[in-house]
């Protein structure tokens, strides 16, 4: 087997005296889709931020293909591949739909600053290209018909997804999605879980979830691990945390004997 | 064919020359005010990029519009006569050259300043840019190289409707090409929010520093316009006021919008006049705009509609 795209090493974390993530060792491979769960508080967006430079692990290694990361910021791990959408939507309000997903092919680009003052027919051609990237990528997600709305003003279902669509413009190899089913009703959550299965396999990437709903995770994910107060407490298939006591314990709360 | 905004560009440089030609002809008054306008197009258009389009809030426009201002003049009057060029030389070539000096030494400032401060956000980046207004203002003033306190007298009147209106051109092309292509549009998502702009791999303090050092750029050359206007420098023309100046035309016009900034100060150029006689009662007066304009039309005076989708090439 060979090494797997994602690894993270007995990685821990402290804030002041308090431990947010212990020892967790969780591992993606190439085009794996990996769940991780865990109650409120268990440290899984802290995971997150790590994976992603916001935080720096008090101990323990991260490694992506191979390499580690440590002491890379944010957009220095966008640009090895890693991408990623926020728990609470972090869009652009302000920007158009279209230029939400048009900044997010920046690590692609061939122009900057100078390019864009000169504005000479390589940074002509280029932007023409980007722009019909850009509606292509929205195409397929059924947003260019709402490409000169505002962020903002988009339904809440729409800017979820349109989070999504501009992780995918910076084209990672895994993709980070943190809680995409929060707040969506059941049907959303059916079509949401559908369109990770369809992103996965149209753009051949590895996904790491974070979600709180079981049965979007149970649903779609090949492995699931388990977190509980900083420590990882399960993994296997969907199959095997179900069946877990420790897991059960978790969520539902151990019986008095 | 160069792209549809150069030419823009190329058509006002033009007209700024033709009805520089002129000048001759006009009202000595009137000019005087055109060319403060002028002045004020390039002071609050790239104040704009700064504090509307990267969302980064500087109150230290006049600091760096100051170390034009004495670095142009003091290239002109030092330096002008050792030269020996002809009257026309020196407006024509040795002043612009000035300009551009000013402009850069204004930049590196802005660099200088801008790198260590810009981790800093919202009311603690507007102190410590307010802070560097004020230092250059001492410092401006306990030069005796430059008149200290005196001030610096005999700059020539290099100053005319085409310099002045070529900058502002030249300002709102720059300001307009930086932020109109898929790369400037990340100083956008900069204003917008930060931590998801890194996520999508932009390095935000290089947009940052980049808008900051344009920015100061843009000042410096205004300071040396406007030293070669007025013809006399003070440290005192430097302070806040002139900063809070220039940030009232910016909020006035539209945080980020080209159109409106302009509009708003060159309106805020003529009002002055009148207002004159007022004199630092002016100041309740622009305290007062600001205040019932934030709570009435947070967007600006002049904006009409959202930002355009897909801009021309």
């Amino acid at each position: 087997m060979s090494a797997p795209l994602l690894q993270l090493d007995r990685v821990t974390i402290r804030f002041g005296g308090l431990t947010a993530v212990s020892e967790v060792s969780v591992s993606v491979g190439e085009g794996e889709l990996v769940g991780l769960i865990g109650p409120n508080g268990a440290g899984k967006t802290t995971l997150f931020n790590m994976v992603t430079g916001v935080y720096q692990p008090s101990e323990g290694t991260i490694a992506f293909h191979g390499k580690p990361t440590a002491g890379l910021k944010p957009f220095e791990i966008t640009a090895r591949g890693i991408a990623r959408t926020f728990q609470n939507i972090r869009l652009f309000p302000s920007l158009t739909v279209f230029d939400n997903v048009r900044v997010a092919f920046h690590l692609h680009l061939n122009h900057d600053s100078v390019h864009s003052l000169t504005r000479g027919r390589k940074f002509r051609a280029e932007e023409r290209e980007l722009k019909e990237r850009t509606k292509e990528l929205l195409d397929i997600f059924n947003l260019y018909r709402l490409r000169d709305e505002a962020a903002k003003s988009l339904p809440y279902g729409d800017q979820r997804r349109l989070e999504i669509v501009r992780a995918l413009a910076t084209q990672p190899k895994l993709l980070l999605l943190d809680e995409p089913a929060a707040g969506m009703n059941p049907a959303e959550k059916t079509e949401l879980m559908k369109l990770i299965r369809f992103i996965q396999e149209k753009f051949q990437l590895a996904i790491l979830l974070v979600e709180h709903d079981m049965k979007v995770v149970m649903g779609i994910c090949e492995r699931i691990h388990v977190l509980e107060y900083g420590r990882k407490i399960a993994e296997g298939t969907p199959g095997e945390v179900r069946a877990n006591p420790k897991v059960i314990a978790a969520y539902l709360g151990k019986s008095e004997e | 064919m160069p792209p549809l905004s150069q030419r823009w560009l190329l058509a006002a440089l033009a007209l700024a020359w033709v009805v520089s030609a002129f000048s001759g002809r006009m009202d000595a008054y009137f000019l005087d005010v055109a060319m403060g306008a002028g002045i004020a197009i390039v002071l609050a258009s790239s104040l704009n990029l700064i504090n509307g389009f990267t969302g980064q809030f500087s109150l230290g426009h006049a600091g760096f519009m100051a170390i034009g201002a004495y670095t142009s003049a003091m290239i002109t009057t030092a330096l002008g006569p050792k030269l020996g060029w002809s009257a026309p030389l020196q407006q024509w070539l040795l002043f612009p050259a000035s300009l551009l000096a000013g402009g850069l030494l204004a930049a590196i400032a802005g660099f200088a300043i801008g790198a260590p401060s810009l981790r800093l956000k919202g009311d603690y980046l507007a102190i410590v840019t307010l802070g560097f207004g004020e230092i250059i203002k001492v410092l401006l003033q306990n030069m005796d190289s430059v008149g200290a306190a005196r001030g610096l007298v005999g700059v020539p009147s290099y100053t005319n409707l085409f310099w002045t209106f070529g900058a502002a051109a030249v300002t709102v092309y720059a300001v307009w090409g930086l932020v109109n292509s898929t790369y400037g549009r990340g100083f956008l998502a900069v204003a917008d929010d930060e931590i998801a702009a890194e996520a999508m791999g932009l390095n935000t303090t290089r947009y940052k520093i980049t808008a900051f050092m344009v920015g100061s750029f843009f000042a410096g050359v205004a300071g040396g316009l406007y030293a070669h206007l007025k013809g006399y420098l003070n440290p005192s023309g430097f302070d806040f006021n002139k900063s809070i100046e220039i940030v009232v035309m910016v909020i006035l016009g539209g945080m980020g919008k080209h159109v409106g900034v302009i509009v708003a100060a060159v309106l805020l150029t003529v009002v002055q006049e009148p207002l004159r006689q007022l004199g630092d009662f002016r100041m309740i007066l622009y305290s007062l705009i600001l205040i019932i304009l934030m709570i009435t039309r947070p967007q600006g005076l002049f904006t009409w509609k959202t930002r355009k989708k897909v801009e021309p090439a």
